[in-house]
C-alpha cells in the first residue's frame, strides 16, 4: 500500500488507467460477439430468425443461458462447421417430441433450479404426463400442446411479465390459439366455443376490463402444466377455491345429493361454465334467465320455497334501494347522513349474505340474513326521512329569520329616514 | 327618563361615558357617489365577530386529534343542537370574510385611501390580510377530512420550497416531516390562540388608525373640496353611518344564514393518510391564483427551480404590496397613475386566475 500511496506517480497511474480500459473494453467486446448463433440466425427468415433484440428479452437469456444450452453446438466460435458440429453435442432444431424432456431435463432438477428461483415449482413435467395433453403426447399425438406453444421460444418471459403468453391476462388467449381453432381441434370431441364464452363472462370482464388477476382463467380451473376438465363430480371443489362460502352452503343443501345421483356436474347446472354471468335474482324468477324452473315442476313444494326466496330477496332489494334514495337527497341537501349511509353498506351487505344463503336452499337460513338487511335499511330510511324532516324545519327557520331580518331592515330604514328629515 | 337614558346617565356618572363616545360623536363620514364602498371595512368587521363567536362555540365540542377530529365535528354537524348551524356559518363566514377583506382592500386601493397619512393603516390592513389567509388555511385542516388533509400537505410542501428557510418552516408547521396528527394540533393552536392574539392586536391598531384619521376622500374629490369647502358634504358617523353599516350587517346575517340552512358545509371524509390523494386536489379558492401560477411556471426557468421561483416572487410581491403606500405622490392633485394600473392588473391577476385554477383539471 505505501509503495502504491508513494511511489505511483500520477503520470504512470494514468496509463495504468488507460490500459485497464482498454482491457475492459476489449472483454466487454468480446462478450457481445461471443454468440456467434446470433450474428447468423438475426439475419435469417422466420422460424429460423432469432434476433439479438428478441433473444435479450428471453428470461433464459437473462438469466446467463445462451442458444446451447438448448442447442448445444459452440457459440464461441464464428466457423459455422465448429459452432454446428455434432461432435461439439450441436442438435440444430429441437425435435418436437423431445420438447417436453428438454424442457424438464433443468425444470424438473431442484438443485439446478433453486440456483435462478428457489421458490420455483420443478413438478411441470410430471403433471404435464398427468395432463390430457402429456397423455396423449405419450400416445403420439403431436399436435397436443408441449411446453413452447404456451410459453414461447427465444423470447419467453417470466409468467410475472404482462407481456408473457402465460401471464393471467394473456392465458386465455394463448389457450384460445388451439381451443377456438375449429379446423385444428378437428379430430378431438371437444367443442371450440370455450373462449368465445368466455370472453362474455363476469370472469373475463374481472380479469380483463377490471385488471383483478386473482379473476380465474382458463388455466385456474383446469389447471396449467396438468391441464384436464375437472370431472363432474369435482367441478364444486374447483369453484369453491374461491367461492368458499357458497361452497359450504352447497355441501350442506339437499341439492348436493340430487345434483350427485342424477350425474349433474353441481355449480355448472345453473351457473354454466365458461360463459357464467353475474347471477341476477332472476335466476329465482320464471322468466328467461330462470334456472329452478328448468329442473322445478311450477306448483310444487320447490316452486314456492322458490317464490317465497325471490320475494324475500326483492323486499330486502327494494328497502336498500329506497333508503338510498331518500339519503341521497338528503346528501344533496346538504345534510349529514354518514353514519347512514355506512348502515347501508351492512344492509347491502345482508343481502349478498342472503343472495350466498341461497346456496343452503333454506328459506329459515335466507330469511335471518333477510330480516337483518330489512331491519338496518328500515332505521337507514328513518335516518333519511328525519333528515329531510330536519331540512325543511331548518328552511321554515330561515324563512323566518328572513323575514324578521326584512323587518328589521325595513324598521331601520324608517327610523333613519325619521332623524334625517 | 327612559331605562337605557337611566344606564347612559349611571356609566356617564362613573366612567364619563359621554367623553368617551365624544370622539365617535364628532366623527364624519364623506358622502360622495362611491360612499358605498365604506361599509366593506364594516362588514369584514362584523364577519370576524361572527367568527369568534361561532368559533368559541365550536370549541366547546371541537377535540383537535388525528383519531378525534373528524368524529368530533361529525357529532357537532349531527347530535348538538343548531351545531350545524353554528358550524356552517363558520365556514361561511370565514369565506365570505375572506371575499369582504379583499373587496375591502381593492376598494381602498382603487380610492387611494392608503395616500398619506394612512400607509400604517393599510400596512395593518394587508398584514391583517394575510392573518386572515393563515386562519383560512389553520382552519381548513381542523375538521380532519380526505380534502382538507391533502390540501394541507400540498401547501405546507409549499412553504418547504422556500430556500434556506423553507425546509425548517414546513417542519415547524407540520410539526415533523409529514402532515399528522401534530400537524392538527399545531394548526389548532395557530388557530384559536396565536392567529387571533396577532389579529385582535392588529385590529385594534386598525382601527384605532381609521378613528384617529378618519376617512380618507378619493384624490380628485380632495382637490375639489379643499378649493371649495362649500362643495364638502358628509354625514354623521353616529347614528347616521353607523345605523347604515347595521343596516349591512343585517344583510350579511341574513345572506350567511340562507348560505348555512340551503347549502350547510359539507364535511367530507375522514382523512387517511395511506390513501393516494384524490385525483385534482385543489386549494380552498382564495389560494387558487397562487396554486394556478406555480402550476403554470415551468419546472425550470433558467437553471432556477420554477416552484422555488414562483414562491420568492410572491413573497416579494408580498412585501412590495405591503409597501405599497410609500411609493405613492404625496400630492393628492398628482396620484401616481402605474399604482392605479397595477390595482386594474392585481385585480384582474386575482380574479382571472382563480377563475382559471376553478376550471382547469
Amino acid at each position: 500500500m505505501a509503495f502504491w500511496r508513494n511511489k505511483l506517480r500520477p503520470f504512470r497511474a494514468a496509463h495504468i488507467g488507460l490500459a485497464g480500459f482498454v482491457v475492459l473494453v476489449v472483454c466487454l467486446g468480446y462478450g457481445q460477439t461471443a454468440n456467434s448463433c446470433l450474428d447468423c440466425h438475426s439475419a435469417l427468415p422466420d422460424p429460423l430468425g432469432v434476433t439479438q433484440e428478441k433473444f435479450s428479452q428471453d428470461i433464459h437469456a437473462q438469466k446467463g443461458l445462451t442458444c446451447a444450452s438448448c442447442h448445444g453446438g459452440d457459440p464461441t466460435s464464428d466457423d459455422p462447421d465448429k459452432a454446428m458440429s455434432r461432435k461439439a453435442g450441436w442438435k440444430g432444431k429441437i425435435d418436437r417430441k423431445e420438447i417436453p424432456q428438454l424442457c424438464g431435463s433443468c425444470h424438473s432438477d431442484p438443485a439446478y433450479i433453486r440456483q435462478f428461483n428457489p421458490s420455483l415449482r420443478t413438478d411441470q413435467l410430471g403433471q404435464y404426463r398427468t395432463s390430457v395433453h402429456g397423455k396423449r403426447f405419450a400416445a403420439g399425438d403431436t399436435k397436443v400442446a408441449v411446453c413452447t406453444d404456451c410459453h414461447g421460444v427465444h423470447d419467453l418471459r417470466a409468467p410475472s411479465d404482462p407481456r408473457s403468453t402465460v401471464n393471467p391476462v394473456n392465458v386465455a388467449n394463448t389457450c384460445s390459439r388451439c381451443h377456438a381453432d375449429a379446423g385444428y381441434m378437428k379430430g378431438y370431441s371437444i367443442p371450440t366455443d370455450q373462449f368465445a364464452k368466455y370472453s362474455t363472462s363476469v370472469h373475463h370482464e374481472a380479469l380483463a376490463v377490471r385488471g383483478d388477476l386473482s379473476a380465474p382463467t382458463c388455466t385456474t380451473c383446469h389447471g396449467n402444466h396438468g391441464a384436464a376438465p375437472p370431472g363432474v363430480d369435482k367441478v364444486q371443489n374447483v369453484c369453491s377455491n374461491c367461492h368458499a362460502f357458497q361452497a359450504q352452503m352447497y355441501e350442506r343443501s339437499s341439492h348436493k345429493k340430487a345434483f350427485e345421483a342424477a350425474s349433474l356436474p353441481g355449480c355448472v347446472v345453473c351457473h354454466s361454465n365458461h360463459g357464467i354471468r353475474h347471477p341476477t335474482d332472476a335466476y329465482l324468477g320464471t322468466g328467461p334467465d330462470a334456472v329452478c324452473m328448468r329442473c322445478h315442476t311450477p306448483g310444487d313444494a320447490c316452486d314456492q320455497a322458490r317464490a317465497g326466496l325471490l320475494s324475500s330477496l326483492s323486499r330486502l332489494d327494494e328497502a336498500v334501494k329506497s333508503a338510498d334514495s331518500v339519503l341521497q337527497v338528503a346528501e344533496s341537501s346538504g345534510m349529514e347522513v354518514s353514519e347512514a349511509r355506512l348502515g347501508q353498506d351492512q344492509a347491502r351487505d345482508s343481502l349478498t349474505k342472503a343472495r350466498v344463503t341461497i346456496h343452503s336452499f333454506r328459506t329459515e337460513l335466507v330469511d335471518q340474513d333477510i330480516q337483518s338487511g330489512l331491519k338496518i335499511a328500515a332505521k337507514d330510511l328513518q335516518a333519511g326521512n328525519e333528515a329531510m324532516v330536519e331540512r325543511n324545519h331548518r328552511r321554515l327557520g330561515l324563512g323566518i329569520s328572513l323575514i324578521a331580518i326584512g323587518i328589521v331592515l325595513a324598521g331601520l330604514r324608517l327610523y333613519i329616514k325619521k332623524i334625517e328629515s | 327618563m327612559s331605562p337605557l337614558r337611566n344606564v347612559r346617565s349611571w356609566l356617564d356618572q362613573r366612567f364619563g361615558w359621554d367623553d368617551l363616545i365624544a370622539p365617535l360623536r364628532k366623527k364624519t363620514v364623506p358622502l360622495h357617489r362611491l360612499s358605498y364602498w365604506y361599509f366593506l371595512g364594516g362588514i369584514t368587521l362584523f364577519l370576524f365577530v361572527i367568527q369568534v363567536l361561532t368559533g368559541i362555540l365550536l370549541l366547546l365540542y371541537y377535540r383537535p386529534g388525528a383519531n378525534e377530529a373528524f368524529e368530533s365535528v361529525q357529532y357537532i354537524m349531527t347530535r348538538v343542537q343548531f351545531g350545524w348551524l353554528i358550524r356552517s356559518i363558520h365556514s361561511w363566514s370565514a369565506n365570505l370574510m375572506i371575499f369582504t377583506a379583499f373587496a375591502h382592500m381593492f376598494s381602498v386601493l382603487f380610492l387611494k385611501a392608503y395616500r398619506k397619512p394612512r400607509e400604517l393603516t393599510w400596512v395593518s390592513g394587508v398584514l391583517l390580510l394575510f392573518l386572515v389567509m393563515g386562519f383560512g388555511f389553520s382552519g381548513y385542516l381542523l375538521p380532519w377530512n380526505t380534502l382538507a388533509f391533502f390540501a394541507t400537505k400540498v401547501g405546507t410542501e409549499i412553504t418547504g420550497q422556500v430556500p434556506i428557510v423553507g425546509k425548517p418552516m414546513m417542519i415547524f408547521l407540520r410539526g415533523g416531516e409529514d402532515v399528522t396528527g401534530a400537524t392538527l394540533t399545531r394548526f389548532f393552536g395557530f388557530h384559536v390562540a396565536v392567529l387571533p392574539g396577532i389579529a385582535t392586536v392588529l385590529l385594534l391598531l386598525h382601527l384605532l388608525l381609521v378613528q384617529r384619521l378618519g376617512i380618507s376622500i378619493p384624490p380628485k374629490l380632495e382637490v375639489q373640496w379643499t378649493a371649495n369647502p362649500s362643495a364638502k358634504r358628509e354625514m354623521k358617523f353616529l347614528p347616521n353611518f353607523l345605523l347604515r353599516e347595521l343596516m349591512a350587517w343585517y344583510v350579511a346575517l341574513g345572506v350567511l344564514g340562507a348560505l348555512a340552512a340551503m347549502f350547510p358545509w359539507n364535511l367530507g371524509v375522514k382523512a387517511d393518510p395511506f390513501v393516494s390523494a384524490p385525483a385534482g386536489i385543489k386549494p380552498e379558492w382564495y389560494f387558487l391564483f397562487m396554486f394556478q401560477t406555480l402550476k403554470l411556471i415551468p419546472s425550470k426557468v433558467w437553471f432556477i427551480d420554477g416552484e422555488i421561483l414562483g414562491v420568492l416572487a410572491f413573497g416579494l410581491v408580498g412585501l412590495l404590496w405591503l409597501l405599497l403606500p410609500f411609493f405613492e405622490s404625496d400630492q393628492p392633485s398628482h396620484p401616481k397613475r402605474w399604482i392605479t394600473g397595477l390595482a386594474v392588473f392585481a385585480l384582474a391577476y386575482v380574479a382571472g386566475m382563480s377563475v382559471y385554477g376553478l376550471l382547469a383539471k
